[in-house]
């Protein structure tokens, strides 16, 4: 339990004035030496188990609800940009420049009618948007906002992301087909062929990130970032950008709900607050991933002069202005392109971007202990090198992958196979 | 105290669920219930401070496995209509029982007082070793188990191989 409390500043206090004794005095005072007689807390010994357990509830609490206070920020900030950038004004009636928008919202879809289909099978349609929503607020639970800020700095924290948002294609599923209706399904199903497409290019392309950090845990990787990780790994950056715009649905990769084209997909069915999970998880998506993108490739919350939270912060909103700007910028692709995309371009991008990292940590990388370290100019050439490999890799393989439409006319049967995966 | 509360719900948790799997008629429920079962296993995973594979099973069984075979028996003929058919019962539950009986001898046969009798000097050692588990299983995986670990990869890419031959559209 103790070994969670080190280094993390946002749950010491409450933890150690709950539960200070003689077993955990050096976690709980900075400045303790042995012998020195250690402060009590209220609660007995043996009972540290309830201390971690009333402290790990607060600091998620304040954690969560801070984050949709930001969530609720952000769907404003995402309704005026592409108003800006559609020429056009946006909402701005609802309060000083239309800042309660949010609030308006979420008052809407909470007052309207949850409608049930007859053919739903009941008791997962309404568990499948409870677990979209958590699994996306579990990204919460590893990521450090700040020096010191984290509500747990486990040693697997990377793949925990990964895995808790696989998930999510669990609750697409769900979702799809508990409704009832074949285009509910057809979404689901089309939604997750993407999403476990695109979970392989996204995973590949971290590994250069680990190989480079030494180890899984998030705050480590942060602290191991002397440069950000952007000038090292520009190839997995990219990938990972692409690969999470898909991850979330965004636009160009919408084709799963396209509102304008199709049948909106996985949720056809859903109304009022259910709907309103979907579509908070959806908006959410966007900060978090931003949070993650930011913690692994652009040096987490380190930076000069402003404190370590709104550097975060304000890396966090520069990415997530990043989608939003491709949102209202890039047309849609049809799905057959989309698919071909991820598994065409950017699986060999991933598999060249790990064999070419851990070429250059073996040969530019001195050993040292375990691990390796490199030296400044070792960085540079590292960095020159990649940037390199990058756009060279980008423009041949954009060559050699034809995402072109199949030459018509296309047999009928083919077709509905097409439109079917 | 706190951890044995834990693996009873836990324990609990995962047995019920399985146990809803194999009875429950709709298949996608089945599919859920079998879900839950692996999250219950990647938290008694973590209470065994294994937390690499806690995190390795929700990643596989739960983001993929469960997410494959729903895909696979839905898109497979009249999987709405409920479970499948019953003839493979008599064999199942022999299967089961064997599995059952040597899952039971292997926990029964192993020493599982791994810090209990440690000298006092190697306490921590031990703890070392196991709260950094991705290091070690990774040294492991590649130097003592290289070849194992090379051949299921080689497997794996044997079955994508076979998948693509047999679902393959032959252009005339």
């Amino acid at each position: 339990m103790n070994a969670f409390l080190a280094g993390n500043s946002l749950m010491r206090g409450l933890y150690c004035w709950l539960a200070a004794n003689q077993g955990n005095a050096q976690e709980c005072s900075p400045g303790w030496q042995p012998g020195m007689a250690a402060r009590d807390g209220l609660l007995p010994a043996g009972w540290e188990w309830l201390a971690f357990a009333v402290t790990a509830s607060v600091a998620a609490f304040l954690v969560l609800n801070l984050f949709l206070l930001l969530a609720m920020f952000y769907t404003y900030l995402e309704r005026r940009l592409i108003g800006r950038f559609q020429v056009r004004i946006g909402p701005n009636r609802t309060g000083p420049w239309g800042l309660l928008q949010p609030v308006a919202d979420a008052i809407k879809l909470l007052t309207k009618e949850s409608i049930i289909p007859d053919g739903a099978d009941r008791w997962l349609f309404n568990l499948a948007p409870i677990a979209m929503v958590v699994t996306m607020f579990m990204v919460l639970a590893v990521l450090p906002f700040g020096e010191g800020t984290f509500i747990a700095d486990i040693n697997v924290g990377l793949l925990f992301l990964i895995a808790v948002t696989s998930v999510n294609a669990l609750a697409v599923f769900m979702a799809g087909v508990a409704s009832g209706n074949r285009y509910a399904m057809f979404g689901g199903v089309r939604a997750v062929a993407q999403l476990i497409s695109y979970e392989v290019p996204m995973v590949l392309s971290v590994v250069g990130v680990l190989l480079l950090a030494g180890s899984l845990s998030l705050v480590d990787i942060v602290n191991a970032q002397r440069v950000p990780f952007l000038l090292l790994q520009p190839l997995g950056f990219f990938i990972f950008v692409v690969g999470a715009s898909a991850e979330m649905n965004r636009p160009p990769f919408d084709t799963l709900e396209a509102e304008s084209e199709i049948v909106a997909g996985y949720h056809t069915e859903y109304s009022g607050m259910k709907f309103g999970y979907f579509w908070l998880a959806e908006y959410s998506a966007v900060l978090t991933t931003s949070g993650v993108i930011a913690t692994l490739f652009l040096n987490g919350w380190q930076g000069p002069l402003l404190p370590s939270h709104v550097w975060f912060l304000l890396k966090v909103f520069g990415l997530a202005f990043v989608f939003i700007w491709v949102r209202s910028t890039l047309p849609r692709v049809r799905i057959d392109q989309t698919m071909a995309f991820a598994w065409k371009f950017l699986l060999p991008l991933g598999l060249l971007n790990i064999f070419v990292t851990a070429a250059e940590i073996l040969v530019l990388g001195q050993p040292q202990g375990e691990g390796r370290v490199f030296s400044t100019g070792g960085l540079w050439l590292m960095a020159g090198i990649n940037v390199t490999v990058t756009i060279g890799s980008v423009a041949v393989f954009s060559r050699l992958v034809s995402l072109r439409t199949p030459a018509l006319p296309v047999p009928a049967a083919h077709l509905s196979r097409v439109e079917a995966r | 105290m706190a951890q044995t509360v834990l693996f009873w719900a836990l324990a609990v948790a995962a047995v019920a669920s399985a146990v809803a799997v194999v009875t429950m008629r709709n298949i996608l429920r089945a599919a859920v219930m079998l879900a839950v079962s692996f999250l219950a296993v990647a938290g008694l995973f973590v209470l065994l401070n294994a937390d690499f594979l806690a995190v390795v099973q929700v990643l596989i069984y739960v983001g993929a496995v469960s997410v494959l075979l729903v895909f696979a028996v839905l898109l497979t003929g009249d999987a709405q209509a409920g479970s499948a058919s019953n003839r493979l019962r008599v064999p199942g539950a022999m299967l089961s029982v064997l599995l059952l009986a040597a899952l039971g001898a292997v926990a029964l046969r192993t020493d599982w007082a791994l810090l209990e009798g440690v000298a006092p000097g190697t306490f921590a050692l031990v703890q070392e070793v196991l709260t950094e588990t991705p290091q070690q299983l990774a040294d492991l995986l590649l130097s003592n188990w290289s070849l194992p670990f090379e051949v299921a990869s080689v497997l794996l890419l044997a079955a994508i191989v076979g998948a693509l031959v047999l679902v393959r559209e032959r252009h005339p």
